[in-house]
């Protein structure tokens, strides 16, 4: 057996893939392994009584994905009518979300040295679903954290 | 043969034929410790669930085997000799397996051939495997050897004397297989009795197996198992469940898409589609069947414990009881067998402690003393039919009755109504026990009502039956499955939404012209249906989807028709108005993510026909809901009303009536007792009044002034005062309506009977004098007050800003026997105190403007010579708030405006402690 204690840092990879997207101004990254697809939403249902920020539910061949509007889950203003909008498919506990986002990018290896924890200063509800950010060259990608962001039923609960 | 066997010998072939593999390897690559591992797990396990079938020698066998395979994985060095014993071991396993099939029973015989040796190995572990071979048989078990417990230590020693002779017992790897030929020769012979199809042929194929075991004891265990083992493997197979769910969800994906197709060619008048699709659509459904069929478990599962729960009660409590099954394989899904399977155990304890006398008593009831609970099973449309059934003594109704008021479920005029089933059926309440005392069986009142609440959770429902001295019996219907369920697809607030057939009554189609039409009662809305009001909540409304307050209103006004879905939870009934209804579809139900589940109004979600989703609504959490809704809109309501008092726009309710002139009369409604009609013929005339003989006693009758008439023939209509034992009757010509209004006495009358004139239905209208009348009625009024303990002269301050209150409490008071002094506000009041008055009681009014009740008790209180004077509070409303701060403000009692009997009350209280005070 192998008794190294791994830590975390150092299972990290030196660097690590990233599927870019756009929600409002501002460029997001997902660790690429955590995307499952990306679609286009359409006819999603809403559903009544359900947690704010969920856009509703949509068949996505077949299967029923929960989407949830990142707008809304970031406290940003809601995108107007023609602003395209596409969806990022992530499994969760065995369950399919789809993250509404604005635009999907290209995927970006990036290496650990330019990533950052969270500054001090973000917005608590950035901050709640943001692992950190990467400083790229001209702009900044905040780094999305699956779990964090669909630990959204307590919240909704405590709420 | 018992389930359990069955499922073990499934169970164990298909580990032994892994085995098989796992051992061919073994032998080329005896140091691999991930196949010794699996190959130890496996005998493991059959160890573990021979122990618990009692199987004592396979049990023993696999013990040893496990034991030397412990030591190889311990580290051990593997050393060919007992590579070959253990697939010895398991050649041996597989044959007393095979005979456990045949016969369903464990073939008599020794292992001790293999055991020892076995264990022989196992205890000399690394030591040079010469050393091992030649050990003597009588060398004692070594201590690690206890390990498996007494009875396989019994075992062994009962193998050691069974054994035959010493040369089953010599251990050197040849007479290790001489003895397993031996051991295989004795399984042999056994066979031909079992075997029906062709036993020569199957010993023919052991024999040499048996006789060649060193190098062909793989090839010997096919053989056995191809002859015995075949026929379990053909019964059943087992499957992944993940396959089947995964196999069920396409079928479910093919179901919808024949929908979808079938509704397309709907359309098409002439299609050339139409005859495959309906072939398609055969044997879709049939396909659906075969697949539900898969996840099908005989009901059997889950009375397996029963027996023994039964057996065990029946000693706790001393009762004998027989438990029978009846269509233990009805087969129901395996989701749903899960779930009742509590229920069920419960209700079974239930019916052997309370259902069931003591065995005592039976003989007397002309039973036989075993008492029988049966439970039966089968299929009745597309649900399972349930049912728990004792020949005790049946539910007792007039405990029911007496509980359910107690516990104010209904009051006992309710009960008179229903009949003995619907009694019965309030058992499924909360906190429900008619049990006498908490046994440790059951009876702490968590009984039934989980019950009930289990079995609608998976949209079944729950009835009884019962027949004093008799029995009960209990009837859980449930849906065959969860998995695919018929539903109503609604629409509310245009968005569609799924209900389940199976809580779904009927529809009711409203429109304002309608037979039909949903009717208000405070804003709540209700249908009638067959003579009973059914409460309706709007979908949209439940589900926080009103867009706008135009869409609110739309329930009552407007030429829009609404559909009514009346849904039944168990003995709730309630509407669901929605906007328009489609049709039923077979709807697969697929759970709502964890996001979406703390939703109670939903029980998932569903993909339909054209490929949108929709959600499913949960009938028991609209159930809970309409209940909470109701009870939340009452408390605003309540509040708008506060609100309205201050505003000082309180209405009262009159009721108008004509007497002698054309005009109408009115009198607030609190004060009439009843409306009578009474035979002319029975009116009495004595002593110049007219007196009808009215609920045992004579009550006199009064004319309005200036009319003195009685309908000649017929019935006469009047209003009947009542004040504690004695009646008035006021004669009138007609009853004519009842209205709320905001009553303004605008013209005070001088005329007696009369306290003013008021506009209301805008017509002027005579306002009575109550008291005027009551005085007329009773001329001897006075000398029975004193009677009564009140004190006559007693004075009285009466406050009140609205000139109709003290004009119509004035004269009630007088003629109680007080004397009444009037203040329209509470300044009068408090100038009436510094010019030197005094009174004995007070009666205010709470809702005064410029200074009201409250501060003008405060003020009260606080003065030296009228602080001691009690008060007491009129309001119109009661709201403990406001209850609260006039009893805070001094007032030392609270009476409603027009609670005429509680005002006389309570003044009657106050004298008395005036005059106990004195």
């Amino acid at each position: 057996m192998n008794n190294e204690a791994p830590k975390p840092a150092a299972t990290e990879q030196a660097t690590q893939e990233f599927v870019t997207v756009t929600i409002g101004d501002q460029l997001f990254g997902l660790l690429i392994n955590e995307v499952q697809d990306v679609f286009m939403p359409s006819a999603i249902t809403e559903v009544p009584l359900a947690a704010h920020e969920v856009a509703g539910v949509l068949n996505l061949r077949g299967r029923i994905v929960t989407a949830i509007d990142m707008r809304k889950r970031l406290g940003l203003p809601q995108r107007s009518e023609d602003e395209a909008e596409m969806a990022v498919g992530i499994e969760y506990n065995s369950e399919s979300y789809g993250l509404v986002i604005d635009r999907v990018g290209e995927v970006h290896r990036l290496s650990n040295e330019t990533f950052e924890a969270n500054p001090a200063n973000l917005d608590p509800r950035w901050a709640a679903v943001s692992a950190g950010v990467h400083r790229l060259e001209g702009n900044l990608m905040v780094v999305l954290d699956v779990n964090k962001v669909l630990a959204l039923g307590h919240q909704a609960l405590a709420a | 043969m018992d389930d359990l066997l069955t499922e073990f010998l499934t169970e164990t072939s298909e580990s032994l034929d892994v085995i098989d593999n796992e051992l061919v390897r073994f032998e080329q690559e005896p140091n691999n410790a991930e196949i010794l591992d699996n190959i130890f797990r496996l005998v493991h396990t059959i160890k573990g669930t021979c122990g618990f079938l009692g199987l004592p020698r396979l049990e023993a066998l696999a013990h040893a085997g496990e034991t030397l395979m412990g030591q190889y994985r311990d580290g051990v060095p593997v050393r060919p000799e007992g590579v070959q014993l253990i697939l010895e071991s398991i050649d041996r396993l597989k044959e007393i397996l095979g005979e456990l099939e045949q016969t369903g029973a464990e073939p008599a015989g020794s292992d001790a051939d293999l055991i020892s040796p076995l264990e022989r190995m196992a205890v000399e572990g690394d030591a040079p495997p010469e050393a091992s071979a030649p050990e003597p048989v009588e060398e004692p078990e070594p201590e690690r050897e206890l390990r498996p417990g007494e009875v396989s230590e019994e075992d062994l020693e009962r193998a050691f004397q069974e054994a035959d002779g010493p040369e089953g017992l010599d251990i050197s790897p040849d007479s290790a297989a001489a003895a397993a030929a031996d051991a295989a020769g004795d399984a042999a012979p056994a066979e031909p009795q079992t075997q029906d199809d062709a036993p020569a042929a199957t010993a023919a194929e052991s024999e040499p197996a048996a006789a060649d075991p060193a190098d062909g004891s793989g090839d010997a265990g096919q053989a056995a198992r191809g002859g015995k083992e075949a026929p379990v493997k053909t019964q059943s197979i087992r499957v992944n469940v993940d396959t089947l769910e995964h196999l069920m969800t396409m079928v479910s994906e093919l179901v919808l898409t024949r929908n979808q197709l079938l509704e397309m060619v709907r359309r098409l008048d002439e299609s050339e589609f139409k005859v495959p699709l309906q072939r398609l659509s055969g044997v879709t459904a049939e396909l659906q069947e075969g697949v539900m069929k898969t996840r099908m478990q005989p009901i059997g599962n889950a009375w397996q414990k029963l027996p023994r729960i039964v057996r065990d009660l029946s000693r706790e409590l001393d009762k004998k009881i027989e438990l029978e099954m009846k269509g233990a394989d009805t087969e129901l899904d395996r989701q749903v067998l899960e779930m009742i399977k509590d229920p069920l155990t419960h209700m079974v304890r239930n019916s052997a402690d309370h259902g069931l006398e003591p065995t005592a008593d039976r003989p007397g009831a002309g039973k036989p003393d075993v008492g029988t609970i049966t439970l039966s099973a089968y299929h009745e449309g597309g649900h399972i039919i349930i049912e728990v059934a004792d020949d005790g003594r049946g539910l007792n109704s007039e405990k029911i009755k007496a509980k359910v008021v107690q516990n104010g479920l209904a009051s006992e005029a309710d009960l008179e109504k229903m009949t003995e089933h619907q009694i019965h059926k309030f058992i499924f309440n909360a906190g429900f026990s008619t049990a006498a005392e908490v046994t440790s069986v059951s009876g702490r009142g968590v009984g039934m009502d989980v019950v009930r609440t289990n079995i609608e959770l998976i949209g079944g429902s729950v009835d009884v039956k019962s027949t004093e001295g008799e029995g009960t019996a209990f009837i859980i219907k449930i849906p065959l499955t969860l998995a695919i369920v018929s539903a109503l697809i609604v629409e509310a607030a245009d968005q569609r939404f799924a209900i389940p057939q199976l809580s779904v009554v009927e529809l009711v189609r409203t429109h304002k012209n309608a037979e039909h039409r949903i009717e208000m009662i405070n804003e709540t809305p209700v249908l009638r249906l067959r003579n009973k009001l059914l409460p309706l909540m709007r979908l949209s409304k439940l589900l926080n989807m009103e867009q706008s307050s135009e869409e609110e209103d739309a329930t009552e006004d407007t030429d829009q028709s609404f559909f009514v879905v009346v849904i039944q939870v168990g003995a709730q009934f309630f509407g669901i108005v929605v906007d328009s209804v489609f049709d039923t579809e077979e709807i697969v139900v697929k759970p709502m993510s964890g996001m979406l589940r703390d939703i109670s109004m939903f029980s998932g979600n569903t993909i339909l026909g054209d490929g949108s989703v929709i959600m499913i609504i949960d009938p028991n959490g609209i159930a809970q809901q309409v209940a909470s809704v109701a009870t939340a809109e009452n408390a605003q309501q309540e509040d708008n009303r506060q609100v309205a008092d201050q505003g000082g726009d309180q209405t009262t309710a009159l009721l108008l009536f004509r007497a002698g002139t054309d005009e109408p009369k009115a009198v607030p409604l609190s004060l009439v007792t009843r409306l009578e009609e009474i035979d002319v013929k029975e009116i009495e005339q004595a002593n110049g009044r007219a007196l009808v003989q009215y609920r045992g006693v004579l009550m006199p009758l009064v004319f309005v002034e200036g009319h003195s008439e009685l309908n000649s023939e017929g019935q006469q209509p009047m209003l009947v005062f009542s004040d504690e034992r004695r009646s008035m009757g006021l004669v009138v010509d007609e009853i004519v309506d009842i209205v709320e209004e905001k009553l303004k006495v605008e013209i005070s009358s001088d005329q007696p009977g009369m306290i003013g004139s008021a506009v209301l239905k805008e017509k002027a209208t005579e306002i009575i004098d109550m008291g005027h009348y009551l005085a007329q009625a009773f001329d001897d009024w006075l000398d029975e007050k004193d009677g009564r303990g009140i004190e006559f002269g007693t004075r009285l301050l009466l406050v009140d800003d609205s000139a109709f209150f003290r004009n119509m409490l004035a004269p009630l008071l007088g003629a109680a026997g007080y004397s009444v002094t009037m203040a329209e506000s509470a300044k009068e009041a408090l100038r009436l105190k510094d010019q030197g008055a005094c009174f004995d009681v007070i009666v205010s009014d709470i809702e005064m403007p410029e200074m009201d009740g409250i501060a003008f008790a405060e003020s009260v209180r606080a003065d030296g010579r009228w602080g001691k004077t009690p008060i007491i509070a009129l309001s119109s409303h009661s709201a403990p708030q406001v209850i609260e701060r006039s009893r805070q403000a001094g007032f030392v009692d609270f009476v409603g405006k027009f609670d005429r009997q509680g005002l006389i009350e309570s003044l009657k209280d106050c004298s008395q402690q005036l005059g106990a005070a004195a």
